[in-house]
């Protein structure tokens, strides 16, 4: 049971947005394979606390995988190496003794470092407020059953609404595109009946909001995908460009 | 625990004499809320604009609140401690929703919801409130389709559902096991909708440090930006507070690790009553803590219990491996215990079972505390196929965290902490005792008595903001005739004077502890002494050991960093500072309630077969406790009349 690894971290620190960050190294010892990779930063940070230095700022909230706060790149890849699988459901059996590990925040023009690990991700916010609904105001709704909506259209719509905006597909992007998460939106919503009425005017203005805030295009690259945590399909983004083409061409 | 019995002084309780009025409506039980509606005050479209109203908060309550009230053209302020309202808490609720809807055609009604919730509470909430929870719950539903959540679906198109404890009928909407974040993103999108219309300025990373009320009304409220740490004032009309539970009192929960209750404890300290504090909901199937380092804890679905087989070694001493040991030697101990539900039993049933094994020293691996559930026979019956099927999701996620899969070794659960009935007390309009300030979600007390049935959180969270906060919030506006404040009133400089200087305080200990060290001590002793079965005992050692936690940490307090800049150990500090009080609050509610009922189990109040035993020719009433500085805190009581059903003992041998 009582399995434990030695590690080298190599951690980014950044004051503020404004400062300029570096590398600091941790050698981490003992640490116990069972416990996730935030727990292992919270050791490291009552390490630090104990020494007189400033803990590392990271976020985090669930520690489920499910609200998309926590996030940061391990030795190059968002959410760190294991598949599908946000930093706060990684755990440590999946490195080894020794291993030396980068540590760095989520890099993208849209994405100001607050400090250390933290980076402002209001820009995804701003997506939404674009078109990322459906006008129905409370009280307004028909009832329930009225709106038939066969199984495999839900589920569909259920998997692209499954992102949790963690932004780790804007991270990992060559181009820091936001294609990933902006289509998984309006496909949600392209996919159900109650979406499609504001259909063109919704896709034309997230996309040109997108860009508005400086994240970059999309070239295929398909990063995104192989980070996502929720598996989110690169499909959406070609139901979103299948979108802006009718919504132009009408 | 070493304290001495003997020496435990008995705790004096002060009551106030006159009884807490919940302002339920009068009439029939069905007619009370379209009662209420039609003769209430409202509040004309065009003068809707010139009001104010600060929401705290961004979850299911909040979120829905907010896009509610701006839709009605009210300017809405909204605040949340995330980088995002997106990220609050109800994200993470699994199993679904309840609504009486009938869809199903199996006897389901608004009457039936309401018996469930008030029985399932075990006669601890208000009749009026319950029954209009249920009465548009259907609503809701109606709500979140329009705006595109994905609920689960059957071929021919129509809603599905699925069955939830204390129920016989099925009644709960779902989408897969993320129910919580869909109906939140739904809400999220509708405030977004009026954040792009400027009808709500939205607040991000920002946190509720106090309450201002001036001539004794809810004017304002005083924040701190965690990312440049000023201090930031803002007026209103009202406010409506929608901040969550405080489950994280016990350090290890289902809680995010954000989830927190300083803006509802300052409201408290403002005047505001905190009401039956000590009802804190245990859910028996979660993954247990691996070890020392452990921050938080992940719930198991209960559906789980349908197949699994909960057992222990049947001797203290013997350490082989699960699949070692032979059927004659494991106690399979909820079979055992109540031959008619076996693992189904109810939640704080089956989690005191599992705590009463544990503590006899059976319980599995390190730290002794964790039991199996065994999906052995399960797969023999059913095959591996089946059962995949059925749980694959939730099998995998456990592999993720534990490492072992639940295929070839049984789960290892444990009880934990997940949600808090207790809150700060609201009348019928959902209002506090302070006039303007107004508590929905899981930070009122309203709606679950002395437990919560599964599936009905997300319900009463977007009941009352959808559905409830527009109406009783016009009707305050209508008859409150309220001057205008400016921030530069006295009361928001005393504030701000004492929030800076609190956080300066914080600074300057230069202690040893650190605010993690000290947050488990407290959690452990509020889950060894106010957890899960408390005696007169357990909770006298709590009332004596909290205030040494609150000495250590005031005098020995290791918090580095400064206040001008993210600073999250200070953000937990000044909410661990909070939580230690609450603590406080909590085992001295316990200590008064001198009977058992729904999550609150004490040991000396039970019948023969270890069921809760309650004493409703005493303790029918709802606890609000009102804060006075310096002295003991003196108890409220709002007297529960049941006009409508029968008060009965609940039974699940």
């Amino acid at each position: 049971m009582e399995n434990t690894i030695n590690l080298k971290l190599q951690v980014w620190r950044q004051e503020s947005a404004d400062s300029s960050g570096d590398f600091h190294y941790y050698s981490m010892e003992d640490v116990p394979v069972d416990i996730s990779f935030l727990e292992m930063l919270d050791i490291l940070n009552e390490n630090l606390t104990k020494s007189g230095i400033v803990p590392i700022s990271f976020d985090s909230d669930c520690r489920e995988g499910i609200c998309g706060t926590c996030g940061f790149v391990i030795n190059g890849i968002a959410h760190g190496p294991q598949a599908r699988t946000t930093v706060c459901q990684l755990h440590m059996r999946h490195f080894n003794d020794g291993d030396t590990l980068v540590i760095e925040p989520f890099r993208a023009t849209p994405f100001k470092i607050v400090k250390d690990l933290v980076v402002d991700r209001g820009s995804f916010d701003k997506i939404i407020q674009a078109g990322g609904y459906v006008s129905v105001n409370t009280g307004n709704g028909p009832d329930a059953n009225s709106i038939l909506i066969g199984k495999e259209d839900a589920e569909e719509a259920f998997d692209s609404a499954a992102c949790i905006g963690c932004g780790a597909c804007v991270a990992s992007c060559p181009n820091a595109s936001a294609a990933l998460f902006t289509s998984a939106k309006i496909s949600h919503l392209l996919q159900l009946p109650q979406g499609q009425v504001e259909q063109r005017a919704r896709v034309k203005s997230m996309v040109d909001k997108m860009d508005e805030e400086g994240f970059g295009a999309c070239s295929n690259h398909a990063e995104c995908e192989a980070v996502c945590p929720k598996g989110i399909s690169i499909k959406n983004i070609a139901n979103m460009r299948r979108s802006l083409i009718k919504s132009i061409v009408k | 625990m070493d304290i001495n019995k003997a020496a435990l002084p008995e705790k004096e309780i002060v009551t106030h004499v006159k009884k807490l009025d919940g302002k339920s409506p009068g009439g029939e039980l069905h007619d009370k809320w379209s009662k209420y509606k039609s003769e209430m005050k409202l509040v004309n479209p065009a003068n809707k604009r010139k009001y104010n109203i600060i929401v705290v908060g961004s979850g299911l309550a909040g979120g829905s609140a907010s896009a509610t009230l701006a839709e009605l053209g009210y300017n809405v302020k909204t605040f949340c401690v995330q980088d995002t309202p997106r990220r609050a808490h109800s994200i993470a609720a699994q199993g679904g929703i309840n609504a009486a809807k009938n869809y199903q055609n199996d006897g389901d009604s608004v009457q039936r919801l309401f018996i469930d919730t008030i029985k399932g509470g075990d006669y601890r909430a208000r009749e009026a409130n319950v029954y209009r929870l249920a009465e548009v719950s259907t609503n809701i539903i109606d709500q979140c389709v329009a705006q595109g959540v994905p609920f689960a679906r059957d071929y021919g198109g129509l809603l599905t559902n699925r069955s939830f404890g204390g129920a016989q009928v099925s009644r709960t909407f779902y989408a897969r096991g993320q129910t919580g974040q869909q109906l939140l993103l739904g809400a999220y999108s509708s405030m977004m909708r009026q954040v792009s219309k400027k009808q709500i300025e939205l607040f991000t990373n920002k946190e509720m440090l106090d309450l201002i009320v001036i001539d004794g009304k809810a004017r304002g409220i005083v924040v701190r930006d965690l990312k440049t740490g000023d201090i930031e004032k803002h007026t209103a009309e009202a406010v409506v507070l929608c901040s969550g539970g405080y489950g994280n009192v016990f350090f290890l929960s289902t809680n995010g690790k954000n989830s927190n209750a300083t803006a509802a404890w300052r409201c408290h300290k403002k005047g505001a009553l905190m009401a039956n504090p000590c009802f804190a909901q245990i859910h028996p199937t979660c993954i247990p803590a691996s070890g020392e380092y452990q921050s938080k804890l992940t719930l198991m679905s209960e559906s789980l219990r349908n197949d699994g087989r909960v057992w222990v070694p049947k001797s203290a001493d013997d350490k082989r491996a699960s699949e070692d040991i032979p059927e004659n030697d494991r106690d399979y101990f909820l079979e055992r215990m109540y031959p008619a539900y076996g693992n189904l039993v109810p939640r704080d049933v089956g989690s005191r079972a599992i705590k009463r094994v544990c503590d006899e020293g059976k319980g599995l691996g390190a730290t002794g505390r964790a039991v199996y559930l065994d999906f052995g026979s399960a797969m023999e019956r059913l095959g591996e196929k089946n059962i995949s099927d059925k749980y694959g999701n939730l099998f995998d996620m456990y592999e993720t965290i534990t490492g072992e899969s639940p295929y070839k070794k049984p789960m290892r659960i444990y009880p934990a902490i997940h949600y808090v009935m207790g809150g700060l007390w609201v009348d019928y309009d959902c209002m506090s005792n302070i006039p303007g300030l107004f508590v929905l979600g899981e930070a009122n007390f309203s709606d679950h008595g002395a437990n919560r049935l599964g599936a009905s959180a997300l319900m009463q969270g977007l009941a009352d903001g959808y559905f409830v906060i527009p109406y009783t919030l016009g009707n305050y506006l209508a008859n409150n005739s309220l001057d205008a404040v400016s921030d530069t009133a006295d009361e928001f400089k005393e504030s701000i004077d004492e929030v800076k200087k609190r956080n300066e305080s914080l600074l300057k200990i230069k202690g040893s502890s650190t605010v993690l060290e000290l947050h488990r001590e407290l959690g452990a002793v509020m889950w060894d002494l106010v957890g899960m079965a408390r005696t007169k005992d357990s909770l006298a050692q709590a009332l004596e050991k909290i205030p040494q936690i609150k000495d250590k940490f005031w005098n020995d307090l290791n918090l580095i960093g400064n206040d001008n800049n993210l600073n999250k150990s200070l953000e937990n500090a000044s909410r661990l500072a909070d939580f230690i009080e609450l603590g406080e609050l909590m085992a001295l509610d316990a200590y008064d309630r001198e009977e058992s009922c729904g999550a609150h189990f004490r040991e000396e109040y039970q019948t023969s077969e270890g069921e809760p035993m309650r004493n409703d020719e005493k303790y029918a009433y709802v606890s609000a406790w009102e804060y006075i500085p310096e002295s003991p805190s003196i108890l409220h009581k709002e007297d529960l009349n049941y006009e409508f059903v029968e008060m009965t003992q609940r039974n699940y041998k």
